[in-house]
């Protein structure tokens, strides 16, 4: 039955995602074709059973049923003992089989949940079920020059590689919601190492169901299936608008029907798609040859048993092993690049000052000149020659001024390391008594202003006197020497 | 259980298929037989037992992920009516993802 709703009805946004992920694989789901696609030439990793050649049978990947799992069990599932694959039967030009092998009614998993943040505030949607797939190939579009007609290329490199469908419970509850599960769930699979979660090269991809009911009602709208969201922006764009599209339908009285609506990005707009003739029957059935595949509990635990430490574990982690402050462990684990990058540093090292330097530089000048983080794990500034300049650091041969120089110097020369810097470009720190205490003497000598200000009082003054003395050694002074001289030839110039 | 004409013709737009009036008619009879001894099976109660999806007694063989070559482009794209640069040419696909 419809609700009746007046202008002014408070509405409820009610959001399910299902998200599908590419998994990691260097095969396909089903054959030994290469699943690395991106750039390979069109129709070169392609065999007689990603084409769909009579009489070839499907083999199925190990590697990537325990990606599967791993995904599975980091989202709290329950991995069902019994798993069978089913054939999903459409015809498209991308589909060589004229059916994609899925899993419909005993998926891999059920029941799990994704905790994300929003706004400071933990939240928590369900997750109904995650099933294992094979991806199409994919189409291009061209126009014939002579005659102006369209036609479509298709490059069956993509067909057959491995993919999950990860299907969530209609549990969020705005654009920024879901945005933020999205976020997060791309997380969690970077870390697990399963997927690259790129959503621009379609390893991710998302489809939105989004419907609005009056706020306090417990029933759901018709929802709207939002399709050819390819970024995590476009997720958050499409939703704002999609929920306003809606809101001023039923504000103005109208009912909103069940459909499949596509995102543009260039109009900003969801788009109401051309229904098709015959309503969707893929007339699932489970595919012959395959077997059911028996989910021994033994194997799950080995799986679990090799699974990579999750974002929430590493975060306390790194509190509890090294000292960090919580705000430096929600930097650091945001990305496993940034972990890795960050422990790697570390190399072993615990000491909590020795932690937050390297913490201090990672999130501040390394982040600057990374923008992408990701890409840490290629920086011409590895671990290693980091670690080089924090050694330095610590032993007092260069000060935190010239230690910007190193790190800059580090990052356009990838052969040199932080010591050998330092010694080229003679940066090392001055720490001698008596070279310190000459050019103390001179500034002293030039500086009559602040000298005489800070004897008659001024505590401040001494401040001028220290950055005079740091100019005047090139800024490669020890700090703490230059103040401890200053103050005694200052003591000296008062008592004399 | 005897279909009616509109579910064949369902049945064979979902398949792709083009019937005449003649096949229409044809197909109907046998499907309708096909299914009417299908049906018999609801006569045994199998309340008892489980449903099968497979009746090949055996676990799968899973693979290691080893990618392995694939065939060559012109073996591809032999039983492609039309190719282009590598891609397999079709006709112009409308309601795109």
């Amino acid at each position: 039955m419809a609700v009746m709703t007046a202008p002014g009805t408070t509405y409820e946004t009610v959001i399910g995602l299902e998200v599908h992920v590419q998994l990691l694989t260097r095969s396909k789901m089903f054959c030994g074709c290469s699943a690395d696609y991106f750039a390979a030439p069109p129709n070169t990793h392609v065999c007689p059973v990603c084409l769909g050649l009579p009489g070839v049978l499907p083999v199925i990947n190990r590697a990537a049923v325990e990606a599967a799992m791993m995904t599975a069990l980091a989202l709290g599932c329950t991995i069902q003992p019994d798993n069978k694959f089913d054939r999903k039967n459409y015809f498209y030009p991308d589909l060589p089989k004229g059916y994609q092998i899925s899993q419909y009614d005993l998926p891999l998993a059920v029941n799990g949940a994704l905790e994300f943040a929003v706004g400071g505030e933990t939240r928590r949607a369900g997750i109904t079920r995650v099933h294992m797939e094979e991806d199409t190939g994919k189409n291009l579009h061209a126009t014939d020059p002579a005659t102006g007609a369209g036609y479509s290329l298709v490059d069956l490199n993509r067909a057959g590689v491995p993919l999950l469908e990860i299907v969530g419970e209609p549990d969020l509850r705005s654009p920024e919601e879901a945005r933020a599960y999205l976020t997060t769930m791309r997380q969690l699979l970077r870390f697990l190492g399963v997927s690259t979660g790129n959503m621009e090269e379609g390893a991710l991809r998302c489809d939105i169901n989004v419907s609005l009911r009056p706020a306090g009602s417990g029933a759901f709208g018709a929802k709207v299936e939002i399709k050819n969201v390819n970024s995590f922006r476009a997720v958050e764009r499409a939703l704002v608008y999609e929920v306003e599209r809606q809101r001023r339908v039923l504000d103005a009285g109208g009912a909103i029907p069940q459909e499949t609506r596509g995102w543009s990005e260039e109009r900003g707009q969801t788009l109401g798609q051309r229904s098709k003739e015959v309503a969707t029957d893929y007339r699932y059935f489970p595919e012959p040859d395959l077997p059911p595949l028996k989910m021994d509990p033994a194997w799950i635990e080995r799986v679990r048993g090799r699974m990579a430490e999750l974002p929430r574990a590493r975060r306390a982690r790194f509190v509890a092993d090294y000292g960090l402050r919580e705000a430096d462990a929600a930097l650091l684990t945001e990305s496993r690049a940034v972990a890795d990058y960050f422990e790697a540093t570390l190399d072993g090292d615990r000491r909590p000052e020795r932690a937050r330097l390297a913490a201090n530089w990672i999130t501040g000048d390394l982040f600057a000149a990374t923008p992408d983080r990701e890409a840490l794990g290629d920086s011409p500034l590895t671990p290693a020659r980091l670690r080089g300049l924090l050694d330095l650091l610590d032993a007092g041969r260069i000060n935190r001024t010239t230690a910007k120089q190193v790190f800059n110097e580090l990052l356009a020369r990838p052969d040199e390391d932080a010591a050998a810097i330092v010694e080229r470009l003679g940066l090392g720190q001055v720490s001698d008594d008596a070279a310190i205490r000459a050019t103390v003497g001179r500034v002293l000598a030039e500086n009559p202003k602040p000298v005489a200000d800070f004897l008659s009082g001024k505590a401040a003054a001494k401040g001028r006197l220290v950055g005079a003395t740091m100019k005047a050694l090139g800024g490669r002074g020890d700090v703490a020497v230059v103040n401890r001289l200053l103050d005694e030839e200052l003591a000296r110039q008062r008592g004399g | 259980m005897a279909l009616t004409d509109e579910q064949v013709e369902y049945v064979a737009t979902l398949a792709r298929l083009g019937l005449s009036d003649e096949e229409r008619a044809r197909l109907r009879e046998q499907l309708s037989s096909i299914l009417g001894h299908i049906d018999r099976l609801r006569e045994l109660d199998t309340s008892a037992i489980p449903p099968t999806a497979q009746v090949i007694p055996l676990d799968p063989v899973l693979r290691d992920d080893i990618a392995r070559p694939s065939l060559t482009l012109e073996q591809v794209l032999a039983n492609a009516p039309r190719s282009e640069n590598g891609f397999i040419r079709v006709n112009a696909i409308l309601d795109e993802e």
